[in-house]
């Protein structure tokens, strides 16, 4: 099981990104549990100052913006 | 095209309303769109390398004055929508940049950009271009230098000051020219996705100006001879909401009313840089009494820069 945060306000590219993540899952037959955290001071806490930001099993993989589908694949193989 | 489409294909002839308003809406649809595409894929290629936490380095630690001129100019340069400003705001202030200079981007960022600055220039030409460009940086900044002077910091929310946010985690930046590329396009989808409504919304409400409303109209109730015209422009704009390239077509048909360029051109700012909608997001970071100096500080401004157009140019 790999646990992945969302980091954003919960704009568009968030919900996008979070999706995105799922589906790949999906895809790929992995199990993950997706948190999406809106919570500015926890998003900045993490080091993020442009959202989407992605943590996977807590460490931030990914800031600013929808990742790459080929990068969310590396994640979840890895 | 906009002839052929409006007076060839559906047989509307050109000295009728109607036909003057769809022959402005498909002109004005066609060049913005148009425009808006190559500028933002042009500027975003270019800017690909731009990302918050470098203005974050840039800004900290400069002295003041340099801070606010290099704010200002960042903000000119960076379209941020409005869920960036929050990150981006306790970003900037827990990288000690002072209240002021972390303000100035603010209110020079969605007034002053590239995108505004590329089609004023197109669409009317470099003089108010450059008149637009110079007094909202000079707005931005007074603003940040008023904020800075007051200590405004005290209305900042407690929480914000009890932010740490340790290692910085950089945006990737692809920087080989298929990347830069990319993010050209990215971007050309991100923020055209953004901003198409409000531009279709502005040339619908600029095609029905151009078509319906007459000349003596505007002459009267906003004309050179009423003294009240600017700040009413201001304050219908304080509430809407749009973004630069929404407002270029009902800059455009007001001009073209007869309206002087003050008036326009507060009102054009008015509604680019104060919204409701913006100041309830900037509410998660800022007390009321902040918010409040923000908009009315503002509104003063713009009706100082609507008249001093008038004056100067009228």
């Amino acid at each position: 099981m790999k646990a992945f945060k969302v980091l954003g306000s919960g704009c568009k590219n968030c919900i996008s990104t979070a999706k995105l993540i799922e589906d790949k899952a999906k895809a790929l037959g992995v199990a993950v549990e997706i948190e999406k955290v809106t919570d500015m001071a926890a998003i900045l806490g993490f080091g993020v100052m442009s959202t989407p930001g992605v943590v996977l099993d807590g460490k931030v993989v990914h800031a600013g913006g929808i990742p790459q589908p080929d990068k969310v694949a590396d994640w979840l193989r890895a | 095209m906009a002839d052929w489409f409006a007076f060839s294909l559906l047989g509307l002839t050109a000295d009728s309303k109607l036909g003057d308003a769809v022959h402005f809406f498909v002109e004005d649809v066609t060049k913005i769109f148009v425009l808006l595409t190559v500028i933002v894929f042009a500027v975003g290629m270019l800017r690909s390398m731009m990302t918050p936490e470098r203005m974050r380095r840039m800004l900290a630690g400069r002295r003041k004055a340099p801070a606010y001129g290099l704010a200002g100019l960042l903000g000119a340069a960076t379209p941020f929508c409005s869920c960036s400003a929050v990150p981006l705001f306790i970003g900037l202030l827990e990288a000690g940049v002072p209240m002021g200079v972390t303000m100035t981007f603010l209110i020079t960022s969605p007034m002053v950009n590239e995108v505004a600055v590329v089609m004023l220039a197109a669409l009317l030409g470099w003089k108010i271009t450059a008149l637009y460009f110079v007094t909202g940086m000079t707005v931005g900044i007074l603003g940040g230098l008023a904020i800075d002077a007051l200590g405004m910091e005290r209305f900042v929310e407690d929480y914000v000051w009890k932010i740490r946010m340790g290692q910085v985690v950089e945006t990737e930046v692809d920087h080989s020219l298929r990347g830069r590329m990319a993010y050209g396009w990215q971007q050309v989808r991100e923020i055209v996705g953004r901003v198409w409504l409000y531009v279709l919304i502005g040339i619908g409400i600029g095609a029905g100006l151009h078509g319906y409303v007459p000349q003596e109209f505007f002459a009267r109730i906003a004309g050179p001879d009423n003294p009240f015209a600017v700040p009413f422009a201001v304050l219908v704009g304080i509430p809407l909401y749009s973004n630069a390239a929404g407002m270029i077509p009902i800059v455009e048909a007001l001009l073209a009313k007869g309206l002087p360029v003050g008036t326009v051109l507060a009102l054009m700012m008015s509604i680019t840089a104060i919204s409701l909608p913006e100041l309830m997001i900037l509410r998660k970071v800022l007390k009321v009494p902040m918010l409040a100096f923000f908009a009315v500080y503002l509104a003063v401004a713009f009706i100082g820069v609507g008249y001093l157009f008038n004056f100067v140019l009228g």
